[in-house]
C-alpha cells in the first residue's frame, strides 16, 4: 500500500468539521433531512426523478461546488491528492462502502454526525464498528502484509 | 429558497471537507493509521462536525416542522441489528482499504483523478446490489 505523509492542521479540520456542522443544521432546518451522503447519493440511484431525486442532486451539484471552490480559492491543493493503490483497489473499495453503507443505512456523516448529534444508539453502535474496522484494516495493509 | 438552501448546505459540506483535507483519502489513512505518523485531522472535522450539529440540532427542538418541507424527516428505527453491524463493519473495511467514505469521494470527483471515478462508480453498484439483496430477502418467507 502506497503511504504519503500528511500535515495535521488543526485549525483547518476544525473550521472543516464546523461548516458541515452548519451544512447538516441549515439541511434540517430547510427541509427536514438527515446530511447523510450514502444515503442522499443512494437515493440519486433511481429511475423516477422526482422531488426525492431533485433535492438529492441539487445537494450534490453543491457539494462538488463547494469543493470546487475552495480548492480555487486556495483553501486546498488538489495536487496533494494520494491513493492507498491503483484503480482496482479504488473500485473494490468503492463497491465495499457501497454496500456497507446501503446495509447499514448510513456513513459517516449520516451515522458518525448527524446521527450521533441526535444521540442515536444505532449511530453509536455503526460508528464504533465501522471506525474499529477501518483501523484493523489500515494496521493489517500497513504494518502486517504492507510493511 | 427552497432550491437555494439545499444547493448551499450542499456547499458548505464540499467546502467543509475541502478545507479540512478530508477529500484527500490518504489523510483520512493517516488518521487511522494510530500505529504509524498518526494524523489526528479527522478527530477535529468529526468533533467540530458533531458540536455544531448537536447545537443546530437542538436549536430546532422548539419547531414543529422545517422552513420548507411539511415535516422533520428523522430515522425511525432504533433497534441494532445485524444488518446494521454487519453493513458497517463492511464499509469500515472499504474505506479502510481505500481512505474513502461516500462525501469525500463525491466531493473530490472535481479533481478529476482516475482512481476517485473508480471508487464511485463501484460505490453505486455495491449500493444497487445490496439494494437488490434487500429487497430479495424481504420477499422470502
Amino acid at each position: 500500500m502506497n503511504v504519503v505523509a500528511t500535515s495535521f492542521e488543526p485549525w483547518a479540520a476544525l473550521l472543516g468539521g464546523g461548516l458541515i456542522g452548519l451544512s447538516a443544521t441549515l439541511l434540517m432546518a430547510s427541509h427536514g433531512k438527515v446530511a447523510g451522503l450514502s444515503s442522499i447519493f443512494g437515493g440519486l440511484l433511481r429511475t423516477r426523478q422526482d422531488a426525492e431525486f431533485r433535492w438529492r442532486a441539487l445537494f450534490i451539484l453543491g457539494l462538488l461546488a463547494g469543493a470546487l471552490a475552495t480548492a480555487r480559492a486556495g483553501g486546498f491543493d488538489p495536487a496533494s491528492l494520494s491513493f492507498s493503490g491503483g484503480w482496482a483497489i479504488a473500485a473494490a473499495g468503492g463497491l465495499l462502502v457501497g454496500a456497507g453503507t446501503a446495509l447499514g443505512s448510513g456513513c459517516t456523516s449520516g451515522h458518525g454526525i448527524c446521527g450521533l448529534a441526535r444521540l442515536s444508539r444505532r449511530s453509536l453502535v455503526a460508528t464504533l464498528t465501522f471506525m474499529g474496522v477501518a483501523t484493523a484494516t489500515v494496521f493489517v495493509t500497513r504494518h502486517l502484509i504492507g510493511g | 429558497m427552497p432550491l437555494l438552501a439545499l444547493f448551499v448546505s450542499g456547499l458548505l459540506f464540499g467546502a467543509g471537507l475541502t478545507v479540512s483535507g478530508m477529500v484527500n483519502p490518504m489523510k483520512v489513512l493517516n488518521f487511522l493509521d494510530f500505529a504509524g505518523a498518526w494524523d489526528p485531522s479527522l478527530l477535529f472535522v468529526m468533533a467540530g462536525g458533531l458540536a455544531v450539529t448537536f447545537v443546530g440540532y437542538r436549536l430546532l427542538g422548539g419547531r414543529s416542522r422545517p422552513l420548507f418541507a411539511p415535516a422533520f424527516d428523522e430515522p425511525v428505527s432504533v433497534t441494532v441489528d445485524r444488518r446494521l453491524i454487519g453493513g458497517a463493519a463492511i464499509f469500515g473495511l472499504g474505506w479502510g482499504l481505500t481512505g474513502f467514505c461516500p462525501g469525500p469521494a463525491i466531493a473530490s470527483l472535481v479533481f478529476g483523478r482516475p482512481e476517485t471515478f473508480a471508487f464511485v462508480v463501484a460505490m453505486a453498484a455495491g449500493a444497487l446490489l445490496a439494494r437488490a439483496f434487500l429487497s430479495r430477502s424481504a420477499a422470502l418467507p
